[in-house]
C-alpha cells in the first residue's frame, strides 16, 4: 500500500489529580499508558475499547490538543511534539479533528460563516469574497445550503452541526481527519447520513482518518485498520476484517462477541458485563486485563505480554501470552 | 451576586477528628494566612501605590530635610523588605503603631471608642436580622402576594440608601421634627439606658441595608427549601404548616442567612463610618476622618489593620456558626 | 452529495438580547430604566437646561427655601441647588461609569486569562481577588483616596480598585466552563493562537454575563463616590457633587434641611433606578430564575 503519514510511538499520558476532600491525595490516573501505530496515506484507521479506555485521550495528545508527557509523534517524518510556532501552526493544518459532541463544537457567538473563513485567514489561505467563496462550496460539500453562512449553529441540529463541524476540518485542506466518535452522539437516523458524508469525502479528498468509535459495525464498514485498546494500552492490531471477525486477544473477542446486534438503536453501546469495570488510576500488574480474562494464566498476573506478529502478511499483532 | 465564599488557602486543611474545639482550633489557624494576606494588600496600598508616603503627608512644598527626616521616623529608609517584615510581625502581635499627630498609641485610641462602633454595628446586625428574616420569610410565603411585592420594592429601596442618606433623613424627622431622639449621639457606656437611646436611630439607619438584604436572602433561601421534596412529604404527613415553616423551612434557609450576615459585616463597618459621622457618634469612622483631615498616616494604616482584624474576626465567627447550623460542615 | 436538509428552528435571540428582552417586560426594570435615562439627560444635558450657573455665588439669595425662582431653594452662597444636582449628576454619573468601565475591563481580563490558564497561577489569582474582596469596599476606597489625593482620576481608580475581584469572578466561572468545550479546543486544532482562542472565542460569550454585572456594580459605584464626597474625598469644591452638596446641606440643617434632603433624594433616585435596571437583568439572565 502506500507510505506512512503519521507514525506514533510509545504514546503516554497520565493526569495528576487531588481527590479527596478530607485527606487529599494525589491519584495518578493512566488515561494513554503506551500507544503505538501507524496511519497510511488515504488509509482509516480505527481506535475501539470500552469507555475510559483511552480513546479520546490519545486523539488529543497526538495532536498537541493536551501534551502528551512521552512518545512520539511523526507526521511525514517531522517529529509533531517538538514542534513549535509556525512549524507546529504547519502541522496543524495537515491534521484536524471532528468532535463528538456537535451542541458544544461550535462557538455559539459566531455565524456559521466566520467559523468557516476565519481558519483561512488564520492560515493565509483566503480573504474577504474568496474566503466566503470557498466556505460556501465546503459547506454545499458537506450537503448544507450557502444560506447557512449567515447563521449560527444553534439554527442547526445536531447532525447540521456535525456537517458544518467537518466542513470547519475542512477549510484547512488537512490530509488526516481525527473523528473521535463522530457520530456516538447523533440520533440514529442521521448516523448514517454522516457516516456516508465522511466516507464520501475520504475517498474524493484521499483524506487518511483515525477513526474513534465504540461501534464495532461501524468500524468494520469505515476502517481498513484498527486497533483495539485496553486501559490505555493497543492490545490488538490488524486489518479491520481480520481483527473484528477473527480476534486473536481474549479482550477483543469478548468485543466481538457481545457485539453483533443488528438492532441499530442499540449499536454504539459497548457491553460491561464481565468483569469489573477497569480502573485507568489503579491498573492490575501484568496484562491488565487478566482479572477479566477467562483465559488467564497464572504468568498473565506478573508479566505484561510482548506485542507478537499476527500468522501471515500484514496481519498486525497482539499482546497476549496465549499467542506468545 | 454577592455571594462570594470567604477567603480560603490552600493550607486550610480539614484533617480528621470532628470536636468542635479541633474544629474552632483549626480554624483560628487557618485564619492567620488569611489575616497575613490581608495585612499584605495593606501594606501594599499603604506603601506602594502613593509613592513616597513622607511627601504625600508633607506635601510638595516641603523642604528635602523634613522629607528625610519624616522618611526616618516612619521607618522608611529601610529597605522594603525589612518594612514589610516588621509591618506583618507587629500586626500579628497586636501592635499597630502610634499616631504621628497625638504620639498616643492607636491601640488605645481605637480601643476607648471601639465599644460605640461594636455596639452600632451588632445592634445593626440584629435589627436588619429581626426584620429580615420574618419579612422575608413572610414574602416568601405570599409568593406574589401583596406583600411579596411589597417586601421586594422595599428591600430594593432599602438597600439603595446611602447610609448618610437615610441617616439624615431619621435626624431630620425623628430628631430635629419630633424630637423624639438627641441629635448627638456620643453616651456615656456606663449609662445602659443613654446607650441605647441614642443607639435607635443610627441602628435603623445603618440596620436599612442589612434588612434589606437579609430579606432578599431570607425570601429566595425559603422558596427554595420550601420547593424541596422532603418538606412536601413533612407537609404530607400532616406535620403542622406553621411547624413546617419554622423549624423544616428556616433551618434550611439559615446558611445562607448566616452567610450574607458574615459577609455584610464587612459593609456594616464600612458605612458605620457614614452613620458616626450623620448621628456625631464617637467610634471608628470618627477617628478615620479625623486622621484624614490631619493628614495621620501612621494612624490610617493603623485603622486599616484594624479593620482588617475584624473582618478575620467577623470570618470566623460566621465559619464557627456555620459548624453550629450544620454539622456537616465538621464532619466534611 | 448527500442530502441538503432544510434549515430548522427560527433565528431565537440569544444571551443579551433575550435579557433585554425578558427585562423589559418586567415593570420594575421599565421604572428603573426610566429613572436613569431621566437622571442621565439631566445630567448630560446640564449645560442646556441648568436654570442657573452652578458656581455663581448670589449673596442676596442665600439659603432660599424652595420657590418659583429657585425650585429647589438656594445654598449658603445663594448658588442653585437644582442646578448644581444637574451638573454634579455628570460627576456621579463619570466617576462611576468609569470606575465600572474600567473594573470590568481589568478585573474581566483577570478573570478570563487566570480562568483560562488554570491550574496554581489561578489559585493564587483568585486568592489575592478573595483578599480584596473581603475588604469592605467603602474603607478601601476611603484609604486609597485619601493617600492618592481626591481628584477625579483617583476616585476613579479607587472606586475601580474595589470592584475588580468581583467582576475577576464572574468573568472566571464561564471562562473555565467555555474552556472545556470542544469549540476551544477546535480552534486551537485549526492553528488559533490562545490570544485569538481567549478574546475572539471566549470574550464573546462571556461578555453579557460582565455586562449585567457592571450594571449591578454601578449602583455601588454611586454609592461608593457620593459616600467618599461626604466624607470629603470628592472631588473638590467649588465643584458640585451630590455627596459634597448633602455634607454642606448637613451641616446647614437646622436652617435650611432641603440644602440636604434634594442632593440625598438625587443619590437615592439614582442608586435605586441603577438597582432596579440591574436586578432585571440579572434575573432574566439567571439560569436558575429562568424557567419560573
Ligand atoms: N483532563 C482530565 N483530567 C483527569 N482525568 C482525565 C482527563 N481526561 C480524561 N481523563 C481520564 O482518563 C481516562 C481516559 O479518558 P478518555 O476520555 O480518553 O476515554 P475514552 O476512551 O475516550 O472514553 P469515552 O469512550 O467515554 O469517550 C478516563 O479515566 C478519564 O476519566
Ligand atoms: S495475557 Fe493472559 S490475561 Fe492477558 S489477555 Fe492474554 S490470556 Fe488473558
Ligand atoms: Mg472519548
Amino acid at each position: 500500500m502506500s507510505e506512512p503519514v503519521l507514525v506514533v510511538e510509545g504514546l503516554r499520558k497520565h493526569f495528576v489529580a487531588k481527590k479527596g476532600f478530607p485527606k487529599p491525595r494525589t491519584v495518578r490516573v493512566r488515561a494513554v499508558e503506551d500507544i503505538s501505530f501507524t496511519i497510511k496515506a488515504g488509509e482509516a484507521f480505527g481506535l475501539v475499547g470500552e469507555s475510559g479506555c483511552g480513546k479520546s485521550t490519545a486523539a488529543r495528545a497526538l495532536l498537541r490538543l493536551i501534551e502528551p508527557d512521552a512518545g512520539t509523534v511523526t507526521w511525514k517524518g517531522e517529529n509533531v511534539l517538538t514542534a513549535k510556532g509556525a512549524a507546529l501552526k504547519a502541522l496543524r493544518r495537515r491534521m484536524q479533528i471532528v468532535f463528538q459532541d456537535p451542541y458544544s463544537s461550535l462557538d455559539p457567538r459566531q455565524s456559521i460563516g466566520d467559523a468557516l473563513m476565519e481558519p483561512m485567514r488564520v492560515h493565509g489561505l483566503a480573504e474577504g469574497k474568496e474566503a466566503r467563496r470557498r466556505a460556501a462550496a465546503l459547506l454545499e460539500e458537506v450537503g448544507l445550503p450557502p444560506a447557512a453562512l449567515d447563521r449560527f449553529a444553534h439554527e442547526f441540529s445536531g447532525g447540521q452541526r456535525q456537517r458544518i463541524g467537518i466542513a470547519r476540518a475542512l477549510t484547512v485542506e488537512p490530509e488526516l481527519i481525527v473523528a473521535d466518535e463522530p457520530v456516538s452522539a447523533l440520533d440514529v437516523s442521521v448516523q448514517a447520513q454522516v457516516l456516508l458524508l465522511m466516507q464520501d469525502l475520504r475517498k474524493r479528498r484521499g483524506l487518511s482518518f483515525l477513526f474513534v468509535s465504540h461501534d464495532l459495525s461501524v468500524v468494520r464498514w469505515f476502517c481498513d485498520r484498527v486497533a483495539v485498546m485496553y486501559l490505555g494500552r493497543i492490545v490488538e492490531e490488524g486489518p479491520a476484517g481480520r481483527v473484528l471477525a477473527n480476534p486473536l486477544h481474549p479482550y477483543a473477542q469478548m468485543l466481538r462477541d457481545a457485539s453483533p446486534i443488528p438492532d441499530p438503536s442499540r449499536r454504539g453501546v459497548l457491553p460491561r458485563i464481565i468483569g469489573e469495570i477497569p480502573s485507568a488510576a489503579n491498573p492490575p500488574p501484568g496484562c491488565p486485563f487478566h482479572p477479566r480474562c477467562v483465559h488467564a494464566m497464572p504468568q498473565c498476573s506478573t508479566q505484561m505480554p510482548a506485542w507478537t506478529a499476527a500468522a501471515g502478511d500484514n496481519q498486525g499483532g497482539v499482546a497476549c501470552h496465549l499467542h506468545g | 451576586m454577592a455571594l462570594f465564599p470567604l477567603p480560603r488557602f490552600a493550607g486550610e486543611g480539614w484533617g480528621g477528628g470532628s470536636a468542635m474545639t479541633g474544629f474552632v482550633i483549626r480554624r483560628l489557624l487557618a485564619a492567620v494566612p488569611t489575616l497575613i494576606a490581608v495585612l499584605t494588600l495593606v501594606f501594599i496600598i499603604v506603601r506602594i501605590v502613593p509613592g513616597d508616603p513622607a511627601l504625600v503627608i508633607l506635601g510638595d512644598q516641603a523642604t528635602p530635610e523634613a522629607i528625610a527626616a519624616l522618611r526616618t521616623r516612619l521607618g522608611l529608609d529601610r529597605s522594603l523588605w525589612a518594612q514589610y517584615f516588621s509591618f506583618i510581625t507587629s500586626a500579628l502581635m497586636g501592635d499597630f503603631g502610634v499616631s504621628m499627630v497625638t504620639g498616643r498609641s492607636i491601640t488605645a485610641e481605637v480601643a476607648a471608642v471601639l465599644p460605640h462602633t461594636l455596639d452600632l454595628t451588632i445592634a445593626s446586625m440584629i435589627f436588619g436580622v429581626v426584620v429580615g428574616v420574618p419579612v422575608g420569610i413572610w414574602a416568601a410565603l405570599n409568593r406574589n402576594g401583596v406583600v411579596d411585592v411589597a417586601a421586594r420594592v422595599l428591600s430594593l429601596l432599602g438597600l439603595s440608601f446611602p447610609v448618610f442618606v437615610s441617616g439624615i433623613f431619621l435626624l431630620l424627622a425623628f430628631s430635629l421634627h419630633w424630637r423624639w431622639f438627641p441629635v448627638i449621639g456620643g453616651a456615656d457606656l456606663a449609662d445602659y439606658g443613654d446607650r441605647l437611646h441614642k443607639l435607635v436611630l443610627p441602628t435603623v439607619a445603618l440596620g436599612l441595608i442589612m434588612a434589606a438584604y437579609i430579606t432578599r436572602v431570607t425570601r429566595s433561601a425559603m422558596l427554595a427549601s420550601l420547593g424541596e421534596d422532603y418538606i412536601r412529604t413533612a407537609r404530607a404527613k400532616g406535620v403542622p404548616w406553621r411547624r413546617v415553616v419554622w423549624v423544616h423551612g428556616l433551618r434550611n434557609a439559615s446558611i445562607p442567612i448566616v452567610t450574607v450576615v458574615g459577609l455584610y459585616v464587612g459593609i456594616l463597618l464600612g458605612n458605620s463610618v457614614l452613620t458616626e459621622i450623620v448621628f456625631n457618634r464617637p467610634g471608628l469612622g470618627k477617628i478615620i476622618v479625623g486622621a484624614l483631615n490631619q493628614r495621620d498616616y501612621t494612624m490610617l494604616q493603623g485603622l486599616m489593620v484594624i479593620y482588617c482584624f475584624l473582618i478575620v474576626v467577623v470570618n470566623l465567627i460566621t465559619d464557627l456558626l456555620y459548624g453550629v447550623i450544620d454539622p456537616r460542615v465538621k464532619a466534611e | 452529495m448527500s442530502t441538503t436538509s432544510e434549515l430548522v428552528a427560527p433565528p431565537a435571540p440569544t444571551g443579551w438580547k433575550r435579557a433585554l428582552g425578558k427585562a423589559r417586560s418586567n415593570p420594575t426594570t421599565a421604572v428603573g430604566v426610566v429613572i436613569c435615562l431621566l437622571i442621565m439627560a439631566a445630567a448630560i444635558f446640564a449645560p442646556w437646561l441648568a436654570p442657573y450657573d452652578p458656581a455663581e455665588q448670589d449673596i442676596f439669595n442665600r439659603l432660599q427655601p424652595p420657590s418659583a425662582e429657585f425650585w429647589l431653594g438656594t445654598d449658603q452662597f445663594g448658588r442653585d441647588i437644582l442646578s448644581r444636582l444637574m451638573w454634579g449628576g455628570q460627576i456621579s454619573l463619570t466617576v462611576s461609569l468609569g470606575a465600572i468601565f474600567a473594573a470590568a475591563i481589568i478585573g474581566g481580563a483577570i478573570g478570563l486569562v487566570s480562568g483560562y490558564i488554570g491550574g496554581k497561577f489561578d489559585l493564587f489569582v483568585m486568592q489575592v481577588m478573595d483578599v480584596l474582596l473581603s475588604f469592605p469596599s467603602l474603607i478601601l476606597g476611603l484609604i486609597v483616596v485619601a493617600l492618592l489625593g481626591p481628584e477625579l482620576v483617583n476616585l476613579v481608580v479607587a472606586i475601580a480598585l474595589t470592584a475588580v475581584a468581583p467582576f475577576a469572578r464572574v468573568a472566571r466561572a464561564p471562562t473555565m466552563a467555555l474552556k472545556e468545550r470542544a469549540f476551544v479546543e477546535a480552534g486551537r486544532a485549526l492553528g488559533f493562537s490562545h490570544t485569538r482562542v481567549l478574546f475572539r472565542h471566549i470574550l464573546p460569550n462571556i461578555l453579557s454575563e460582565v455586562m449585567v454585572m457592571g450594571t449591578l456594580w454601578l449602583a455601588t459605584a454611586v454609592r461608593v463616590e457620593a459616600s467618599l464626597s461626604f466624607i470629603g474625598l470628592g472631588v473638590k469644591p467649588p465643584t458640585a457633587t451630590w455627596g459634597g452638596m448633602t455634607r454642606d446641606g448637613f451641616e446647614n440643617i437646622l436652617d435650611a434641611p432641603w440644602l440636604a434632603v434634594f442632593p440625598g433624594i438625587a443619590i437615592l433616585l439614582l442608586v435605586l433606578g441603577l438597582n432596579m435596571v440591574g436586578d432585571g437583568l440579572r434575573d432574566a439572565t439567571d439560569p436558575k430564575l429562568r424557567n419560573e
